[in-house]
């Protein structure tokens, strides 16, 4: 019984997941009703900053349907620890104690101040309306500048300051490299440059919801999150519970990007509020609720100075950072702009380099992991200097590219950072999409209509990217004092018809983990695809797991896979060699078979899974049982990398920008499924280039967002995108034994400074160096009209003396 | 108020508030929870389902606007255990990662060819403006949709005969 022959692995499979998503039969927790289930929901503040002087729910008891009512007084003290944060990045980090519900003072719009229980969900919404909360407004503070002023008022008065962590690495005191106020101080060149990083929505379609069952012996938590293990064990620690009476379910998940990353305040409210009544709980938010409640992304000023000699050649890079963590730090809040610290020295040589890092309070929702995690804001801080580097030095910009990148022979690279680069290609990937984009064609071009002052300017942008994939390894983990480890989980189970259950604790939510371990498995085990069945997202089925975020599934979770899978067929060969009266020595594995060498004699995986199971004839001492599972904690990272080509029309009449033409080749290792990776592409250029051209997160002097619907915040739809050429190479990873490297947040983290940059290469004519994210019509005209320095004062107060060259050296 | 809309093919009476919105009522009376809620602003389209043959956002029609009208979800949509050729067409070309958006997608699609069986790309991107993704970059799914369009055209065989009659149940130009 022959399996599968052709290899799984590079096959375009399509998803096994499709076929109850396109049929409508999925589980989203929000589908899931139980008897006698209660419905939440929560009233939240409306003001940025306020101490509640009184809540009266006297009305909102009695109102129709309800059944409870329960304020931050009520619920709130039965967590000692609030809600946790995860990432102490600084011995003296500041952490504030984030209430699961507010009862002294609000410091966001959107905190939640009481939730009602009632027997539907509208009338539960309805009796918020009945609940009387009297504020007194407290000054605001907005602004990652202004929080740092002398006299700001303060979002936590009782820490002092609005300064929650200084965060520093340099590179003459790491020993990775040299010093750059030394470089600063004798370079031919100091350029500097701010930029800003606009505060994101990370706008996963399904919104939050949980819902929670303390009716049986466990309580049973169903959530759409992306972080179940993180979950059960954060539950247990926030309320106290024994962590073995906790079970958590995230069912089908309506994407993520970093947002479904946090443990959420409701549902500790819905496991205390069901725990109380002894009944079933369900809370779902609305999309309004998610925009102001669900923490944001991105949100950073950077101050960046590079030094270079006049040949071009990079001598120095420092980064000042100033970051938003909004109004508390999220799980893994503080630790995001670190992130970002690894990856800005990017694919170049840089002989010195200091990061500095300051994390903020300000009176708005908390920001934490979005697509990319601290990666896209580096690498578009670093991109736009390279573009700028070049107009300074009269350089194409590809050149000063190719001039400091890592070459292929340099391989394995430590970089500046003390990362060590195992494999890559930057030349490769370079010159595929250099052909495909036709980018010396699109320069002449770009050069007519210049000299012909078409009113329709051409632009073309520049992205070659690497990031740091798989967060996984564990004692690096440590080493940036993050709490938990990074390792993942699988277990394999051979069941006794040969048919196969992988159970993998990289929860997915919308990648296609059940297609990609069903290929994986299918090739070790030499078992047909069909015969797979992957489980996860249940913490009692896949009960070890660090769940799915930073591009880890595959090269950390995957590798377990393939590990288990090892160890499958080393528990089978003794049987095999029994049932075939040989040697193992004699025994070759081949398509799911073991056959003895030089013979037809073959017996496959299912014959010895039903050996297994009657266990009739076994050899003495062996376990009935071919279940395996294991754990995979990398060594190292994995490094992705490619190059990203834009053309932008920008009509500089209107300011308008139509993307011509998007290519991008990514080198993500050996792929798996050529056709999940070319998704994950797609939509992570579609979330970056919505970062270039159109999301923002603006919240108006009081501290409320303005834009806090699908209406205002936009989301683009398939008008605003055009169709991408994406290709790849493939230089493998040697940190892992499939030789992937993880491709999820590749297509956000290169495509915004490929946007701006050809934005800015359009109009840079016309004095402009610099136009503030997103690049609507109005920035653009702006900018096309008064220069830079006037588009960047566009209601910022990062915005104003944007893009000061300074080439004499030297002076800051 | 009392209402009967048939969903799906199935007629089903029930009492409503005249507040409830058609999704709501879809999801939490009769068990039709293959539309979804992805926003409260009708704008992201995940809602979308089939009122009397043409695309409508359910969260923006009332439950008593829909009595004794004939509605299709997702969950109606595959006949005898054969997918509809859009359904099809969205596995074959990996136009869903989530999926969360899909539902809705689907039925946008199938009301989109009818009103143009041979769209270009630049038809189907504004023909699917009112649906959101924030998975795909749309890019496969657009080419779902044209890929289905092929699959629908007469020539393409019985799948064809769907679109016909999809097409003859409608009346005028539809959808929002």
């Amino acid at each position: 019984m022959t399996s599968t022959i052709e290899p799984e692995i590079g096959k375009s499979r399509r998803r096994k997941e499709d076929e109850r998503l396109i049929t409508g039969r999925t589980r989203w927790t929000d589908n899931l009703t139980l008897p006698g289930m209660l419905h939440l929901a929560v009233l939240r503040s409306p003001f940025a900053h306020a101490r509640i002087v009184s809540i009266d729910v006297t009305e909102a008891k009695s109102a129709p349907g309800v059944v409870a009512v329960f304020t931050g007084k009520d619920l709130d003290p039965e967590s000692a620890i609030g809600m946790p944060c995860a990432w102490p990045i600084t011995p003296d980090m500041k952490s504030p104690r984030r209430p699961i519900l507010a009862s002294d003072t609000v410091n966001f719009a959107g905190e939640g101040v009481a939730v009602v229980v009632a027997r539907t969900a509208a009338e539960a919404h309805d009796a918020l309306e009945a609940i009387d909360v009297e504020y007194a407004e407290l000054p605001v503070v907005l602004g990652l500048e202004n929080a740092l002023a002398d006299g700001a008022p303060l979002v936590h008065e009782d820490l002092g300051t609005n300064q929650n962590a200084v965060w520093v690495f340099d590179s003459a005191d790491a020993g990775t490299g040299s010093s750059v106020e030394d470089a600063i101080s004798h370079s031919e060149v100091v350029l500097k440059r701010r930029f800003r990083q606009q505060r994101l929505v990370p706008a996963f379609m399904e919104p939050r919801a949980c819902v929670v069952d303390p009716t049986g012996s466990q309580l049973v938590m169903w959530s759409a999150t992306q972080v179940p293990h993180i979950l059960k064990t954060m539950t247990a620690a926030t309320l106290g519970l024994p962590e073995h009476k906790v079970r958590v379910i995230a069912p089908d998940v309506g994407g993520g990007f970093g947002g479904k990353i946090a443990v959420l305040p409701e549902e500790m409210m819905a496991t205390l509020i069901a725990q109380r009544l002894g009944k079933p709980v369900k809370w779902t938010e609305s999309r309004s609720e998610t925009m102001v409640a669900a923490h944001h992304g991105r949100d950073q000023i950077q101050d960046l100075t590079i030094t270079a000699n006049r040949d071009g050649t990079v001598t120095g890079l420092k980064v000042e950072l100033l970051a938003d963590m909004g109004a508390y730090l999220g799980l893994v809040g503080p630790g995001v702009p670190i992130l970002g610290a690894f990856m800005f020295n990017a694919i170049y040589k840089f002989p010195a380099y200091h990061f500095v890092c300051t994390n903020v309070f300000t009176n708005t929702t908390l920001t934490d992991a979005y697509r990319g995690a601290g990666r896209p804001e580096a690498t578009f801080g670093i991109e736009r200097m390279m573009d700028e580097l070049a107009v300074e030095l009269g350089m194409d910009p590809m050149e000063i590219r190719e001039k400091n990148w890592i070459r292929h022979e340099e391989f394995p690279f430590t970089t500046v950072a003390g990362l060590t680069y195992d494999s890559g290609d930057y030349e490769a990937a370079t010159a595929k999409a250099k052909e495909l984009f036709d980018y010396d064609g699109l320069r002449r071009e770009q050069k007519e209509r210049r000299e012909s002052g078409d009113p329709v300017q051409l632009g073309i942008g520049i992205s070659t990217f690497t990031e740091m994939c798989g967060l996984a390894p564990s004692r690096v983990l440590g080493s940036l004092d993050y709490a938990a480890g990074g390792w993942e989980h699988a277990e394999i189970r051979v069941l006794p018809t040969g048919k196969i259950e992988v159970i993998t604790g990289a929860s997915a939510h919308g990648q296609g983990h059940e297609t990609a371990w069903s290929q994986i498995v299918a090739d070790k085990l030499g078992v047909p695809f069909e015969d797979i069945e992957v489980i996860h997202g249940d913490t009692q089925s896949s009960h070890k797991g660090m769940d799915t975020y930073g591009s880890r599934s595959l090269v950390v979770g995957g590798i377990a896979v393939v590990k288990a899978a090892d160890k499958v067929l080393a528990k089978a060969k003794p049987i095999a060699a029994h049932l075939m009266e040989c040697s193992e020595d004699d025994l070759e594995f081949s398509a799911g078979e073991f056959s003895v060498k030089g013979t037809k004699v073959s017996t496959s995986i299912q014959d010895i899974a039903w050996a297994v199971f009657s266990a009739h004839n076994l050899p003495d001492g062996v376990e009935p049982s071919l279940d395996s599972s294991d754990t995979f904690d990398p060594e190292n990272f994995s490094f992705p990398h490619g190059t990203h080509l834009c053309a932008a029309e920008v009509d500089t009449e209107t300011g308008r920008v139509r993307l011509r033409s998007y290519v991008c080749v990514d080198d993500v290792g050996v792929a798996v499924n050529p056709l999940i990776v070319e998704g994950q592409v797609h939509g992570g250029l579609a979330q970056g280039i919505a970062q270039a051209l159109f999301e923002e997160a603006v919240h108006d002097e009081g501290g409320t967002l303005t834009t806090g619907t699908f209406a205002d915040y936009l989301l683009p739809s398939a008008v605003d995108l055009p169709s991408f050429t994406t290709d790849r190479t493939e230089t493998p990873s040697t940190t892992n034994p499939l030789g992937a490297k993880g491709v999820g947040e590749a297509g956000t983290i290169a495509s915004t400074p490929a946007v701006v940059n050809a934005v800015i290469d359009a109009v840079r004519h016309f004095g402009v160096n610099d136009i503030e994210m997103p690049l609507t019509p109005m920035r653009v005209w702006h900018a096309i009209q008064h220069g830079s320095a006037a588009a960047g004062g566009l209601g910022s107060e990062a915005g104003g003396g944007l893009g000061s060259i300074d080439a004499t050296g030297g002076a800051q | 108020m009392r209402i009967t809309v048939t969903v799906d093919g199935t007629p089903c009476t029930d009492d409503v508030e005249p507040r409830t919105l058609l999704v709501h009522h879809l999801r939490e009376r009769i068990g039709k929870v293959g539309t979804v809620v992805g926003c409260d602003t009708s704008n992201c389209g995940a809602c979308t389902v089939h009122l009397d043959g043409h695309s409508v956002k359910s969260c923006s029609v009332l439950a008593v606007q829909a009595d004794g009208c004939e509605v299709t979800t997702i969950e109606g949509l595959a006949r005898d255990g054969e997918l509809h050729p859009v359904q099809q067409a969205f596995h074959e070309n990996h136009a869903l990662q989530c999926g969360f958006c899909t539902p809705g997608m689907i039925m946008q699609s199938i009301d989109l060819l009818a009103d143009d069986p041979d769209p270009d790309e630049q038809a189907v991107r504004e023909g699917l403006e009112g649906n959101l993704c924030r998975c795909t970059g749309y890019q496969n799914i657009v080419r779902a949709v044209r890929d289905a369009a092929h699959r629908m055209r007469p020539a393409a065989g019985p799948e064809a005969g769907r679109l016909a009659s999809d097409t003859a149940s409608r009346v005028g130009a539809g959808g929002e």
